[in-house]
């Protein structure tokens, strides 16, 4: 079956929504979208890395993205300049950078469309055991990491005075997010990333009672993106990465439309303000 | 790092331990943030059993004062000394939570300690609220969601609670509630308080001692002696110290566990009626 390169791409492609429903639902409650999208950018100075250095692009990619995290944490210490300022000065400078490197490589062996907009259907079997060893070892940080992670979300003094390590856990979770943008690249492209770890997760938002649901139903959603994109593609013969956002998009709106008819029925829900 | 503790656990080879019967010792504190001076020569015990409020102007260094007794900042003078093993549960000011974020009562709960159904319910009970526990967090009204501060710094079963402003943003009968609940806690659990207050009404109602901060301690003591001191009434103007008068009659005595009457350490044996 691994010998289909379709099966491969849906083998993969789940494998990354798995892990970007809980990672994304973090993104979303801790509003650090700008983050996974600059992370995603940076990702090109990876590939360019990669392809200079002759090592495994994943690796390329994961040390650039380990490397523009602990810029920012440096340059955040300042406090001349806002967050999101630095991170448009991290992601773009990498990407420029990236693509600046990327033209002295000998005879453009890239193809830079299949980074920007990813390219499933030519998930190889390594790709398909960095997805799922990764993967394994980024949900077992997650679960680990979820009461801490959850408690400073919801209050960051309140969890440190609860004896939480916030600025640990705060970096590993940033860690764990260049992790996922390095996995996930293959699948959907550094320009769509982002909306692989975001858009699964608002569609499951008006599903959920609990944080615990909400990262499940986000897999979920996010799986049922990446199948549906898939097939679309293959039966109206679109780009891959495009089709899985569309997909994600369709979702998004059932769960909204969802959520707006369960809230139709009265029953246990308290009025707002009530 | 100097300064700092975990505020779940004793600090780390305390020297001499806090005083006999104290919960918090703080002795010539002294907090400085860039360049500032904060608080200065600050010193308060907190025993076990006492409510102790902490008013002041906006700007005073009450919230920091709470913060350094936490171990949440740093502080650069004096000693914080805290009795062995103590467990603190903290209330901090009101907050909202994202609505992006689904979250039950029951599972805000949960994040405090690991409890289970039965402890959350009885948490719940305690303040008040025990049908809220499967409500979404994000539609508790101000009074409902202080209750639920209240309810998770209970859950870890606290020596001492530290309050930040419990009743903001409640209306008056609501404010009187809280306290009232703060007391009742104070007597069923027998647990030492540290609450901050804008309320001048409703700290003097509901205090065995009250501490006037501006930078530094301006007078501390029995809430009548507080209100009749001349720093008080410079900070708060004279009608502060005249509207205390309507409520002193809850200050002549305080309860023992078992309801016991006692009289009440340091308070004027008459204060002055408001006429």
């Amino acid at each position: 079956m691994l010998d289909d390169f379709f099966a491969r791409a849906l083998l993969g492609g789940i494998g990354v929504a798995l892990l970007a429903g809980p990672l994304g639902c973090f993104v979303v409650w801790r509003r650090m979208a700008y983050l996974g999208d600059s992370l995603a950018h940076g990702a090109l100075l990876g590939v360019a890395l990669g392809l200079v250095l002759g090592i495994d692009l994943t690796i390329g990619i994961v040390a650039s993205s380990v490397a523009l995290v602990a810029m920012l944490l440096l340059l955040q210490r300042q406090r001349r300049l806002a967050g999101d300022t630095l991170l448009v000065i991290l992601a773009h400078g990498a990407l420029s950078l990236g693509l600046v490197a990327v033209s002295f490589v000998e005879g453009q062996r890239l193809d830079l469309m299949a980074y920007l907009f990813g390219d499933i259907l030519a998930v190889g079997r390594a790709d398909l055991i960095w997805i799922y060893a990764g993967g394994v070892v980024i949900l077992s940080a997650i679960a680990y990491l979820w009461r801490p992670l959850l408690a400073l979300t919801v209050h960051e003094e309140l969890a440190r005075a609860e004896g939480a390590r916030v600025t640990l856990v705060s970096i590993a979770f940033m860690l764990l997010i260049a992790l996922t943008v390095a996995l996930a690249m293959k699948i959907v492209g550094i320009l769509l990333i982002a909306s692989l770890l975001i858009i699964p997760a608002a569609a499951a938002r008006r599903l959920a009672r609990t944080p615990e649901q909400m990262a499940v139903l986000a897999s979920i959603a996010g799986v049922l993106a990446v199948v549906g994109g898939l097939y679309g593609s293959l039966e109206w013969d679109t780009p891959s990465g495009p089709s899985i956002v569309v997909a994600a998009l369709a979702v998004f709106l059932l769960g909204l439309a969802a959520g707006a008819g369960r809230q139709l029925i009265p029953g246990r829900h308290r009025p707002i303000g009530g | 790092m100097p300064g700092m503790r975990d505020p779940l656990k004793a600090p780390p080879g305390a020297p001499h331990g806090a005083p006999r019967g104290s919960l918090v010792s703080v002795a010539d504190l002294g907090v400085r943030r860039a360049g500032h001076s904060i608080l200065s020569g600050v010193s308060l015990d907190i025993s076990g059993n006492e409510i102790v409020s902490l008013i002041g102007p906006n700007g005073a260094g009450k919230t920091t004062l709470i913060r350094a007794i936490l171990g949440l900042i740093p502080h650069q003078e004096g000693s914080i000394v805290t009795a062995p093993n103590l467990v603190i549960g903290y209330m901090p000011q009101q907050f909202t939570i994202d609505p992006v974020l689904p979250l039950t009562v029951r599972r805000f709960l949960r994040m405090a300690a690991n409890a289970g159904r039965a402890e959350i319910v009885a948490a719940l009970g305690e303040v008040g609220v025990p049908q809220l526990a499967e409500a979404q967090v994000q539609t508790l009204s101000g009074g409902e969601f202080q209750r639920l501060l209240l309810a998770r710094a209970l859950l870890r079963n606290p020596d001492l609670l530290v309050l930040d402003e419990p009743a903001q943003q409640v209306d008056f009968q609501g404010q009187i509630d809280m306290f009232e609940l703060i007391e009742g806690l104070r007597r069923t659990r027998g647990c030492g308080v540290l609450v901050v207050s804008h309320d001048l009404h409703m700290v003097m109602r509901a205090t065995d001692r009250v501490l006037c901060l501006n930078g530094h301690i301006c007078c501390s003591g029995a809430p009548e002696a507080v209100s009749a001191h001349p720093e008080y009434v410079a900070l708060f103007g004279p009608r502060a110290a005249e509207s205390v008068a309507l409520y002193h009659h809850h200050h002549r005595h305080a309860h023992d566990l078992a309801g016991e009457i006692l009289p009440l350490q340091g308070a004027p044996p008459e204060p002055p009626r408001g006429d």
